[in-house]
């Protein structure tokens, strides 16, 4: 599986693996995202557009699962999956655009798991080895 | 991930105290609370993780005790286990000219905490009508992921929560306006600045004052099974057979997302001040510096906004308790409100001087003496009370802050049993409907819209509260006063 889940106590690890750094950011949303509901209960009906920056490939990961976090809740939406636009840097910064997909959130159709509070710096680790784009970080659950 | 593990050396002051020396780059020395299987534990999963995996509950006790200004000892309570940053069960206190302030030192859930009602109830009334309770209050007290209350707030109206706390919900007419006497700092803490809460934060909560959340958070109906401090339980107005109700929660998405702006912003302050932190989440900034003086301000608009949650989740318990049971709201009364994930001001003695001191506690509770000014009037002669939430299938239970409290952790207790066991080895290891039928038989009816949520919170997946109350009884920093069990338990 291009994600997995790493044992920790109080909270949830997550690791995701693409061959390039914008898949592995969309996977490691991905699995954050079925921490909360049973994804495959989602449909793809709604979308919002996600922007994040930061000084670093691992603090970038991090915005942008919290932005995920933050336009799904407002937005009310159940998300399940997120599309990397592009990934760039200016003025020294790191910028991600992309869209993730879902639909309203409805008690009725979608499988409620656990709420993520936030993703955090703990464990955060960002790697290319051969040819494979490796992030990780744990979840406040 | 770790950084090349310490060699840890740890040495027994007591059976229930610890102290990891002073070594390296640490200023001052580590003490825990535990017992000998506490510390072999702890000390396994440093051996374990030698290979790599993330940062064991000690070492992250030691990195602590490394940051500029901290006073005395980096602290853990006996419900230790690693956190992100902070081990959960920390305690650091910090000079305020010298010293930092941390977002791990609170966690994301900002002041999350525990209140106790007590009732007129006796679990005989209860037993009668458990089930009708249970549908009242899991209809009553919007819990779980996405769920929202029933408060709306405009824009201005939120920025009162962030300053006034628990009295806006009392203003509101959540509540009584004797309730803030029974909460932590009358559920209002000063220098609290909603111009420092980001737009975004604001956003998040417009619709969730007065949820319950998800996780570990519950709403329990107990009843006291054992009391082994009659003075002080009198003074709390609680007695054998008797119904409480627990309410754990905290600042919901508004702490979440203070939390997760500030991390930013102290990453860049850390660079910019050169604070040598030895793992990236703890990041930090001077506590007196501009970026420090925003989080404090922002965080205790967060503080606020949970006193209000948990002020307004009270009103809505008190309306289905009354509901069903025929009695007057006002004779459900408040016990006390307890934070666990908070960075306060306090002053305590250093040295034999009384020093101003910011005291981080991530996953541990205030637990002031007797005779503090911050302990409410009617307990001032036993001390504060702590809340210490156990697993829906255990006890929990309420314990008073000692002398010797204040004197060895900043008058600092234990918050609860402390997990033992990841949410994925949870969830591998028992099914939500499951458990569900097996605590029904046990007498303990579990209401929750999520079942995976409920096998995460296995109380298997826990370490033992007795065990970890036993250590901080022994250990003379907090004392028992009495012991509940679970009735009904709405899981979020």
């Amino acid at each position: 599986m291009p994600y997995t889940y790493l044992d920790h106590e109080a909270d949830v690890g997550i690791r995701a693996i693409g061959s390039t750094l914008e898949e592995a950011f969309e996977e490691g949303a991905k699995a954050m995202l079925n921490v909360m509901w049973d994804i495959s209960t989602i449909e793809e009906r709604q979308n919002v557009s996600i922007g994040s920056e930061a000084r670093d490939i691992p603090e970038l990961f991090v915005e942008a699962l919290n932005e995920i976090l933050f336009k799904q809740d407002v937005e009310g939406l159940a998300l399940a999956r997120f599309q990397v636009n592009g990934i760039s840097m200016m003025n020294g910064r790191y910028r991600l655009t992309g869209i993730a997909y879902g639909e309203p959130l409805n008690f009725e159709k979608h499988t409620v798991k656990t709420e993520v509070k936030a993703a955090t710096y703990a464990g955060l680790l960002y790697k290319e080895k051969e040819g494979q784009h490796i992030v990780q970080c744990i979840l406040d659950v | 991930m770790s950084e090349k593990p310490l060699s840890v050396e740890v040495k027994k002051i007591t059976p229930y105290l610890w102290e990891i020396p002073k070594k390296g780059d640490m200023l001052v020395p580590g003490r825990i609370y535990g017992d000998e299987e506490t510390i072999q534990s702890l000390l396994k999963d440093v051996e374990e993780k030698r290979g790599g995996g993330f940062t064991p509950a000690i070492v992250q006790v030691l990195n602590v005790a490394m940051l500029p200004g901290i006073q005395k000892a980096s602290i853990a309570m006996a419900d230790i286990h690693p956190g992100y940053g902070f081990a959960i069960g920390g305690v650091g206190a910090f000079d305020i000219d010298e010293g930092v302030i941390s977002v791990a030192g609170v966690g994301f859930d900002i002041n999350c905490g525990v209140r106790v009602l007590t009732t007129p109830l006796d679990r005989e009334d209860v037993e009668a009508k458990k089930e009708e309770l249970a549908n009242q209050l899991f209809r009553d007290v919007p819990a779980g992921l996405g769920s929202h209350g029933d408060i709306r707030l405009t824009p201005s109206e939120i920025d009162d929560v962030l300053i006034n706390g628990a009295e806006f919900a009392v203003k509101r007419g959540y509540g009584f306006p004797e309730d803030l006497e029974y909460i932590e700092e009358n559920g209002k803490v000063q220098n609290a600045d909603p111009d420092n809460v980001s737009r975004k934060a604001k956003e998040r909560q417009f619709r969730q004052v007065g949820t319950l959340g998800s996780g570990n958070h519950y709403l329990e109906v107990q009843w006291v099974e054992e009391i082994y401090d009659i003075k002080a339980a009198d003074a709390y107005g609680i007695h054998k057979n008797q119904i409480l109700i627990a309410i754990h929660c905290g600042s919901r998405a508004l702490g979440h997302q203070i939390g997760t702006d500030y991390l930013q912003t102290l990453a860049e302050a850390s660079r910019k001040y050169n604070i040598p932190i030895r793992e990236r989440e703890l990041v930090c900034a001077p506590f007196k510096s501009p970026e420090g003086q925003r989080y404090w301000t922002a965080v205790n608009c967060g503080i606020n906004c949970a006193f209000a949650n948990r002020q307004a989740i009270s009103h809505l318990t008190r309306k289905a308790v009354s509901h069903v049971f025929g009695i007057e709201m006002r004779d459900i009364k408040l016990l006390y409100d307890v934070g666990h994930n908070t960075v306060k001001l306090e002053t305590h003695e250093i040295d034999g001087n009384k020093k101003k001191l910011l005291v981080h506690r991530k996953g541990a509770t205030r637990a002031f003496a007797a005779g503090r000014d911050e302990v409410p009037a009617a307990y001032r002669d036993v001390g504060q009370p702590l809340l210490v939430g156990g697993t829906m299938g255990t006890a929990s239970y309420i314990l008073f802050g000692t002398q010797k409290g204040m004197e060895e952790c900043f008058g600092s207790a234990v918050h609860g049993a402390g997990r033992a066991m990841s949410r994925e080895k949870a969830k591998r290891q028992w099914r939500g409907d499951e458990l569900i039928h097996e605590l029904a038989q046990k007498g303990i009816l579990i209401k929750s819209r999520s079942k995976a949520g409920v096998a995460e919170e296995a109380p298997g997946a826990y370490k033992d509260v007795d065990r970890v109350v036993d250590i901080v009884h022994g250990a003379g920093v907090n004392k028992k006063v009495a012991k509940v069990r679970p009735l009904v338990c709405v899981k979020g």
